[in-house]
């Protein structure tokens, strides 16, 4: 039926279709703060917030370093072949470290949680939804936002900086290992050019970037799942439709909101 | 008649084209058990939701003693919700927290309990519905009717003034079935508080309510009493009850109590036409709460059915002994006076011993079993009503055994 009226009038079903995505955009915005909000309501959730960096942080600290080696290593290869034929080979270390701190890390660090922690996040809460958990915990009147919602944001929002801060030196070590170790640059000189041009408003923009990124992600995944009950689909066919698109929207969200900071912060 | 504690005025509410309440009215009275019964998918959970709130009607009301529940404020909602308790027909258990978090979690998070006092209130729970060793154990690893059970120990375990139980027995074996009824008259009494159930346990849930509603194609169809759902002409809720009830009770294995009131009328039909005596004794089992405390609820299900399998043995062909209530067997003795009943009487004390009756593992201290019997002789111009009020007073304890 909706192929048929987009088949018919393009224009009625993207108007309809932009119109939705805001107004889901307006919804997760608000999601959001009431989540972060209440995080500071007594009392304080700590353990639920320490398993959460548990599951969320200290569990994607093995695909981050693996992630952050490898694009390290290959950024070190590809910045090698490119500046040599310059002859300015000396600034590989400038290049493979401001490419990771100011865009690299922060993303990629952000799209390996996603697809770590934001789909389980978006599959559990369904699920949660869709066996009556979530409506159990109203009638017992406990708030679901607080009680699931709340330590996820708190926990993505100590984790994501952290990782990023993880992904950044790995990938730094790793562009070291091919531009050093395999290709002959001068290790001082790669050193000593991360040092030189890696400047604190680069560090802190990442941050700021993963920041962002961990309340984009955090948000849209939770908020995914909680809803899954208002999909087409029910049931479990309801809760992976709330996981492809957390995952998908995450994504998408996490590149336009990059492009956005990014111009801001440069 | 007071003024109900929960109101339902003309609620409707449509999923999509499909309505499922179309104009509901019904009124809930405080301290009573309202059992809602009805087919299957004609929206009896629904209307339980939006008691709770966990939905709104399209149009019409909710009032919870006169005030609508969309006009209250934040904190009163809050205040309301803490007086309910809700038991989900497919559980809502909580996967990722074992048994004993799943119970505790509405005292941790809402009251200000120590963890001793938590402690203590969650094993009392989970013994009283029969359950031991089970409190590290993840729902998953519970069967169908452990997690039912789990839910209703976590509803019950705040101690709630309003409880809506979404069919609460569907899935339990019969004695724990009529374990869970029984504990929920037993909390009703003892607490006082309102239950609402849906159910389909029909007749068991006419035994522990007092008032019974059906809901069929989105309205309330018959609102009144169990004798009065009982009696009732209309064809659809006779139909609906007759499809349900089988003519043996579940728990005890005799005669249903319909079964038990068609042989009644026979025998007063048989008496008037053929002056064919009869007698009937109320067999009560006076402190069948005393054993569920002590013991629980489920070694007092089964000692009333130990005792019903009993009565059975002891009766001719031509008897019947059905069960006429929550802790009461009736046993119609045809061609029998009322000496001759007397002499029944004394047959069963003299046969009935204690290890009939108790497991030998349920032998303990301070437990008593009591039944009284009442007689009453049908004569020529006897109405049923009459036999039975009597039958109901000239109760005199004819067998008692403490241990």
């Amino acid at each position: 039926m909706e192929l048929l009226v987009a088949i018919k009038n393009p224009l009625v079903a993207l108007g309809r279709y932009t119109m939705v995505f805001v107004q889901d955009l307006g919804r997760i915005v608000l999601y959001f703060f009431k989540g972060f909000i209440l995080i500071f309501s007594l009392p304080l959730q700590v353990n639920k917030i320490l398993q959460q960096i548990y599951f969320i942080g200290m569990k994607s600290v093995f695909v981050v370093c693996l992630t952050g080696a490898f694009t390290g290593m290959v950024l070190g290869l590809q910045g090698y072949y490119l500046l040599v034929k310059y002859g300015s080979t000396g600034i590989l270390g400038s290049a493979v470290a401001l490419s990771l701190v100011r865009e690299m890390g922060p993303v990629l660090a952000a799209v390996m949680v996603i697809a770590r922690g934001g789909s389980a996040m978006a599959a559990e809460i369904g699920i949660m939804r869709i066996s009556e958990q979530i409506d159990a915990l109203e009638t017992m009147d406990i708030d679901p936002i607080r009680y699931l919602v709340s330590p996820r944001i708190a926990a993505a929002l100590i984790s994501f900086p952290l990782l990023t801060a993880l992904f950044d030196v790995v990938g730094i070590l790793g562009g070291y290992l091919t531009g050093s170790v395999l290709l002959g640059v001068n290790p001082e000189l790669y050193f000593s050019r991360v040092e030189s041009s890696v400047a604190l408003a680069d560090v802190s923009g990442g941050f700021i970037k993963s920041i962002v990124f961990a309340a984009i992600v955090v948000s849209i995944c939770c908020y995914q799942g909680f809803y899954t009950h208002t999909r087409t689909e029910f049931g479990a066919k309801g809760v992976s439709q709330s996981t492809t698109s957390a995952v998908v929207l995450s994504c998408v969200m996490i590149l336009i909101a990059d492009y956005a900071l990014t111009s801001f912060l440069l | 008649m007071d003024q109900p504690l929960i109101e339902i005025e003309n609620v409707v509410k449509c999923f999509g084209s499909n309505c499922v309440l179309n104009g509901v009215n019904l009124s809930i009275y405080r301290g009573q058990i309202t059992s809602i019964i009805g087919q299957s998918g004609m929206g009896k959970s629904v209307l339980l939701k939006h008691i709770i709130g966990l939905l709104t009607p399209d149009s019409g009301r909710v009032l919870f003693e006169g005030k609508p529940l969309v006009s209250m404020k934040k904190d009163e909602r809050k205040v309301l919700k803490r007086k309910f308790s809700y038991v989900f027909q497919d559980t809502a258990l909580f996967d990722f927290l074992n048994v004993f978090e799943n119970i505790a979690l509405p005292l941790m998070e809402n009251t200000a309990h120590v963890e001793t006092q938590i402690k203590d209130r969650v094993q009392n729970k989970l013994h009283q519905l029969d359950l031991y060793d089970i409190e590290n154990k993840y729902p998953s690893q519970l069967s169908g009717g452990m997690k039912k059970r789990v839910a209703l120990a976590r509803a019950l375990v705040t101690d709630p003034e309003i409880v809506l139980f979404d069919e609460p027995t569907t899935g339990l074996d019969p004695i724990r079935k009529t374990a869970v009824h029984s504990m929920i008259s037993d909390y009703q009494k003892r607490f006082g508080f309102t239950g609402i159930i849906v159910s389909h346990e029909i007749p068991d849930v006419f035994f522990i309510s007092q008032r019974i509603a059906m809901l069929n194609e989105g309205q309330i169809c018959f609102e009144g009493s169990p004798e009065e759902v009982q009696q009732t002409a209309d064809p659809l809720v006779r139909n609906y009850i007759r499809g349900l009830e089988s003519p043996h009770d579940e728990l005890t294995g005799v005669a249903s109590q319909s079964l038990g009131q068609k042989r009644l009328t026979r025998e007063m039909f048989r008496l008037q036409r053929h002056h064919r005596p009869f007698s009937i004794v109320l067999l009560s089992v006076e402190n069948l709460e005393d054993v569920d405390r002590i013991a629980g609820h489920v070694a007092g299900q089964t000692a009333l059915k130990n005792f019903a399998n009993f009565v059975k043995n002891n009766i001719y062909l031509t008897d019947i002994c059905f069960r006429y209530d929550m802790n009461k067997i009736m046993v119609v003795l045809p061609d029998t006076d009322v000496d001759q009943a007397g002499m029944f009487c004394d047959k069963l004390s003299r046969n009935l011993d204690t290890d009939a009756i108790f497991n030998s593992s349920e032998q303990r201290k301070g437990l008593c079993f009591a039944v009284s019997a009442g007689i009453a002789q049908a004569r020529g111009n006897s109405q049923i009503e009459s036999m039975l009020s009597n039958v109901e007073k000239r109760q005199n304890i004819f067998w008692e055994c403490r241990i």
